[in-house]
């Protein structure tokens, strides 16, 4: 076995890569606040390792959420990942049953062909048929990755990332490693006179060749070479996510999630993103021609350490590459907690807060600043409240104090909190059972960062679907066809998709869309994206009319006032609250409110 | 002169269009003029006073009309030309399938439409009883019904809103309406003289007093009619359970938040192009600037002719104007017209 030094550039690279992912590895994981490592702990002592690894193999193999969005990308990309795995796998046993032995040097399986030179072994037929098999199928990943390279849209992607140089190495020499180990085993059964269908056959094309001997351990020092680039490229490089998903993965079972600081639990999430440019598809921003703030760019930055203002602030926090990436980064809490970690030092004091004394009241009805701006939401709310006789408390009517959210949008934590104090205290001395809010930006920050013990906070169609339940209200079905629009923070945010339709159904005809949902549009009004530019939210939002319009409802519906105020300025569709909506089709209401007309009033007085 | 009188479309029967029609009817041509509406003189005839002189609008209508009783005249009204093809020599314009005419050449004063208050929702209009625009204003001058609130009583304090509709990237338009902050000095004045004990304030951005006699109105209206002027855009009005109304705005110049209880809020509605510009511009003859009024063909040079030849212009189609621009521009479309018919000959 002469010149076997070939192996050397392998043999380094491998080394390199596991001492950095060692050094890596704990260092994250010694990064973790003391109750995730605790997390960590208890989980891998509990059955949630399994689902680690299934999730693990699933996910990081067979890539079986790529698959559902598109079956060419998936296919890439397990052919890439689980081929290598499986010739990895298949090719130990090969070694272990030619050696008749279970501990074999662990680079020998990678260079097989040049040790093994007979098939004096049980199955090595069946082995090198195998072998050549599982090459053909990684290769034709290979041959699918380089064709996106040149020509995205065959994978139904508009867009993919730009490299920078270690990626472009570490690309490369992947795209080279599987050609070169074919060339090298070619060349090996062309001398031996063996391998399989792929290898013998391109074998004999090169046995023709007067002097192929002394092409062999060239050959295979390329194929180390390769390997060896591609190892010492790969914790600086985009396939650094190879390691770090399966370190995610595991981290994310034991319940461990970013809490509005930055962990290592940031880094192996930054560290996870393959780039595979999936969210930057349904990025709305591209619309308007804003393409270098998406969430692999996000990452990328913080990677490298050059994140600013410009690309930070730029993101209507939507949440669609949350739903669409396939590595499951939580993409919107990364990027609050990249703002929150940026604006620390700015946060206001809001000494000026006071504290009012608060009437006792059954429900607290909190309009919030969005819907101050659309009072026919107001309107709308005050007439049912008045109409179900509630015992209300209209908290926000005069002195409006906001509930935060915008504050935690712009990565202002601090001042959200007190904010939040301030409105907490006022909210629970009311005695109140219920707190109603027309606001899904309020819903969320109420829902997810208030404590306010045992009160219930309802979105108020929930108020009213219990009204109507309880035959407190009573709403007319009308032929009106409505689309109801999905606001990011109430579905995407808050996974409330069912709820709303179930009251709009009881008034009108829902329009279905294939983009709703989950795969909703935002309107563009946003008050996460605090750089864009007004023309560049109209786009957006006319992208999301345009396809509206194209399915001729009615009205427009949605359950946000600044979804509501946002479409309100396309005049092509009318666009109305679900409150509004139910106020229009209420039926004669028990109790006049003060909402009533005057002739109601009057005629009442007189009888 | 001419053997065959050239006959001339004029769209439109407005100011503009009727000091058009007058002046080349003069001048010798054949005019049809068109308008929409049932009669001539256009938003005018809604107008209570017209700044700087307060001078009554009908006097500038009726002068009009009266010319408009030209033997080579001919008014058609309750028309709207929704189609414009250039058929040869010729122009032709068809409302519908009820009428079609043929003309030598076309002057389109379509005007302005008012921007609809409801799209600001935040201000309440049409929402809460109290909240009207200044043209509601105008008609109710206009009419001389006494100014009170919708429950009929002396309204004790007004706040007038400038800029509603105009410079608002968010509604639509960054451009300026020109012709709103005099008018809300005006009307302010007006309330003033109606409602000696109401308080009257104004809520500007910055105050675009243009003419050369505005600035003294604007002083005015400050020392001899007490109005009060704060600099600050309105963010929002509630209505209160008895109808009146909170408003929230910043005053910038002390910058500082502010709140405040009116009976009555006036909002300056701004100018926006003519619906019917969209009839002229579909087929893509006569293009339309950035804001959606008519494109002139050279904004120093020709400011009347449009980016289709034959085809002028005059008035707040092209963008907003006063009164007495309109009519200097009109005559100076008049005088275009008079001039490409020459050089034809």
């Amino acid at each position: 076995m002469n010149g076997k030094y070939f192996i050397i550039p392998f043999l380094a690279g491998m080394a390199y890569l596991f001492l950095i992912l060692i050094v890596r590895g704990i260092r994250w994981i010694s990064g973790l606040s003391k109750i995730d490592k605790l997390r960590l702990f208890q989980s891998l002592k509990s059955g949630r390792t399994l689902k680690s690894l299934k999730e693990a193999f699933v996910e990081g193999l067979l890539h079986r959420k790529i698959f559902l969005k598109n079956p060419v990308l998936g296919y890439m990309h397990m052919s890439l990942a689980f081929g290598w795995f499986l010739l990895i796998v298949m090719g130990h046993v090969e070694a272990m049953v030619a050696e008749g032995s279970l501990s074999v040097p662990f680079y020998m399986p990678i260079f097989f062909r040049y040790f093994k030179t007979t098939e004096d072994f049980p199955l090595a037929r069946f082995f090198s048929f195998m072998m050549d098999l599982l090459l053909l199928f990684v290769l034709s990943g290979v041959g699918l990755a380089m064709l996106k390279r040149f020509k995205k849209s065959l994978f139904g992607m508009k867009r993919t990332t730009r490299l920078k140089l270690f990626d472009r190495i570490a690309l490369t020499s992947l795209w080279l490693i599987f050609p070169l180990r074919l060339l090298a085993e070619s060349i090996a059964a062309a001398i031996s006179h063996n391998g399989s269908f792929l290898t013998s056959g391109i074998g004999k094309i090169l046995s023709s060749s007067q002097h192929i001997e002394l092409l062999n351990t060239p050959a295979w020092l390329a194929y180390s070479l390769v390997l060896g680039f591609f190892f010492i490229a790969l914790p600086n490089s985009r396939y650094m996510h190879i390691p770090a998903e399966i370190l995610f993965i595991f981290l994310r079972n034991s319940g461990i999630r970013l809490k509005k600081q930055n962990t290592t639990y940031t880094d192996v999430q930054v560290f996870s993103c393959s780039r595979c440019g999936i969210c930057l598809d349904n990025c709305q921003l591209s619309t308007a021609g804003i393409r270098d703030t998406q969430s692999v760019y996000l990452l990328k930055n913080i990677r490298n350490k050059d994140l600013d203002d410009e690309h930070l602030f730029n993101c209507l926090l939507c949440g669609k590459c949350q739903i669409d990436c396939p590595v499951g980064i939580e993409t919107i809490d990364l990027r609050i907690t990249q703002r929150i970690e940026s604006t620390r030092q700015y946060n206001s004091s809001y000494e000026y807060l006071e504290i009012n004394s608060s009437p006792s009241a059954k429900v607290v009805y909190f309009a919030g600043c969005m819907t101050h701006l659309t009072p026919g939401i107001i309107t709308a709310m005050q007439k049912i409240f008045e109409t179900a006789g509630e015992n209300y408390w209209f908290f926000d009517q005069e002195k409006a104090p906001c509930c935060g959210r915008p504050l935690m949008l712009a990565g202002q934590y601090e001042a959200a909190s007190k904010l939040i104090e301030n409105n907490s205290r006022q909210i629970l001395a009311s005695g109140a059972q219920t707190l109603v809010v027309s606001c899904p930006i309020c819903y969320k920050v109420f829902k997810e960062d208030y404590h306010l013990f045992n009160m219930e906070v309802l979105m108020h169609f929930e108020y009213i679907r219990r009204l109507i339940d309880r035959e407190i209200l009573q709403v007319a079905r009308s032929p009106q066809r409505l689309l109801y629009h999905d606001p990011c923070e109430l579905g995407r945010g808050m996974g409330m998709y069912k709820e709303p339709r179930e009251v709009l159904a009881m008034t009108g005809t829902l329009v279905s869309i294939r983009n709703e949902k989950e795969k909703a549009y935002c309107c563009g009004g946003s008050l996460g994206n605090l750089k864009i530019k007004q023309e560049e939210r109209d786009m957006i939002r006319n992208q999301a009319v345009n396809d509206y319009l194209e399915h001729s409802p009615d009205m427009l519906v949605t359950s946000c006032p600044m979804c509501k105020k946002t479409f309100a300025r396309n005049t092509r569709i009318p666009v109305l609250d679900i409150s509004e909506i139910i106020t229009r089709n209420m039926l004669s209401p028990g109790i006049p409110g003060l909402t009533e007309s005057k002739e109601c009033i009057l005629e009442e007085e007189y009888i | 002169m001419m053997n065959k009188p050239r006959h001339i479309a004029v769209i439109g029967g407005g100011i503009a269009g009727m000091e058009t029609a007058s002046r080349l009817a003069q001048a010798g041509y054949k005019i049809t003029l068109i308008e929409k509406e049932r009669i001539t003189g256009g938003h005018l005839t809604q107008w209570s006073h017209l700044f700087p002189d307060s001078s009554d609008p009908a006097i500038v209508v009726s002068r009009l009309s009266s010319a408009l009783s030209h033997q080579n005249i001919k008014v058609i009204t309750s028309t709207e030309i929704t189609d414009i093809s250039k058929n040869g020599q010729y122009f032709n314009l068809k409302s519908g399938s009820e009428m079609s005419l043929n003309a030598d050449a076309i002057v389109v004063t379509s005007g302005f439409h008012l921007f609809d208050a409801s799209r600001k929702e935040e201000y309440g209009y049409g929402l809460f009883d109290n909240v009207l625009t200044s043209a509601d204003l105008e008609l109710m001058m206009k009419n001389e019904k006494p100014i009170r609130t919708a429950s009929g009583k002396k309204p004790r304090r007004i706040a007038i809103i400038h800029c509603v509709g105009s410079r608002d990237a968010k509604a639509g338009n960054t451009y300026c309406s020109k012709v709103c902050c005099i008018t809300g000095i005006k009307q302010a004045i007006e309330l003033n003289k109606r409602l000696p004990e109401c308080e009257i304030f104004c809520f500007y951005m910055d105050l675009r007093l243009y003419g050369s006699s505005f600035d003294g109105l604007y002083l005015t209206a400050q020392q001899k009619h007490k109005v009060q002027f704060i600099r600050g855009r309105l963010s929002e009005a509630a209505e209160k359970p008895d109808k009146s109304l909170q408003i929230k705005a910043e005053d910038t110049l002390s910058g500082r938040p502010l709140r405040m209880d009116v009976d009555m809020i006036i909002l300056l509605v701004g100018m926006e192009p003519g619906i019917s510009h969209n009839n002229f511009s579909r087929n893509g003859s006569v293009q339309l600037d950035e804001n959606g009024f008519l494109k002139c063909k050279d904004v120093h040079a020709a400011r009347n002719l449009t980016t289709q030849t034959g085809i002028f212009m005059a008035g707040t189609c092209i963008c907003p104007m006063s009164v007495s621009e309109t009519l200097e521009n009109a005559r100076s479309a008049a005088l275009e017209v008079i001039n490409y018919f020459e050089r034809k000959m």
